[in-house]
């Protein structure tokens, strides 16, 4: 019951992959590996979620707070891989509309 | 009158680092109660948003503390009951104190900044909320999905 995440700096985005779970006792994990990439505010951010086997509302809060933050330096936020249940919740929030959630792999 | 459900309590420290471990717990009531992978699954997002309610607004400022989840399992849907107060409790008195709730007025304390109820509201069947010294939510999920719209408590999927 933990998450790993891995960062990679690549040319136009960072690459982030999230292995595990992502709760309230995981969340600051997420939000510190965040943190350097939204204040310097030059990249836009593909988050991984295909090894992400439970998320709740503490993840899509944050997922809601990086695509603010993204959207003032017009940055934008992709999510990909998600599983169908992680995808449903993105969905039921109503918070599919306004993020780019897309099954594909890394491109 | 006797008793048609099983009823397992447990008692845990209100720390973040237990919200797996609670979710674990569920998966194994739940697994041998024979529900299903989606029914698992919803309850599993449900407890954890009960459970981290309770661990970000009951015990504040580093106060130590204990979370009560409740499982009673009846042949046809469990009740899962997560109550901050730490002490154990009396499922049927707690079952009677707690009633349906305005939507719009005494769960407001619920609500603020977060999605936490309202994933509750659309992921479990029937959902109470008590608020005393304490707050107590209790959370159904019904075995057979098709006695869901039977009682019309569902709340679907906008």
């Amino acid at each position: 019951m933990n998450l790993t995440i891995m960062t990679e700096k690549r040319d136009s985005h960072y690459f982030m992959t999230l292995d595990g779970e992502l709760d309230l006792y995981t969340a600051s994990k997420f939000q510190e590996a965040l943190e350097p990439i939204k204040s310097e505010g030059t990249h836009d951010i593909k988050i991984d979620l295909s090894k992400l086997s439970y998320m709740d509302s503490t993840g899509l809060g944050i997922f809601v707070g990086t695509l603010k933050s993204l959207g003032k330096n017009n940055n934008e936020l992709y999510v990909i891989g998600a599983s169908e249940r992680i995808e449903r919740l993105f969905e039921i929030t109503g918070l599919k509309d306004l993020m780019n959630i897309t099954k594909g792999d890394e491109s | 009158m006797s008793v048609n459900y099983d009823y397992v309590e447990m008692k845990f420290p209100a720390s973040a680092e237990y919200v797996g471990l609670i979710r674990l717990t569920l998966s194994g009531v739940f697994s041998r109660a024979g529900a299903s992978y989606d029914q698992i699954e919803d309850s599993k997002i449900a407890v954890s948003e009960a459970v981290t309610n309770a661990v970000k607004h009951a015990y504040k400022d580093g106060e130590q503390g204990d979370i009560t989840i409740g499982f009673a399992i009846y042949p046809e849907k469990i009740e899962i009951v997560v109550s901050d107060k730490g002490k154990s409790f009396n499922y049927e008195e707690v079952r009677e104190d707690l009633g349906p709730y305005d939507k719009d007025e005494n769960v407001d304390f619920l609500r603020e900044g977060g999605l936490g109820l309202f994933l509750i509201e659309a992921l479990m069947d029937e959902v109470f909320v008590k608020k005393d010294s304490g707050v107590t939510i209790s959370m159904t999920k019904y075995m057979d999905e098709s006695q869901v719209h039977a009682d019309g408590e569902s709340i679907t999927n906008g």
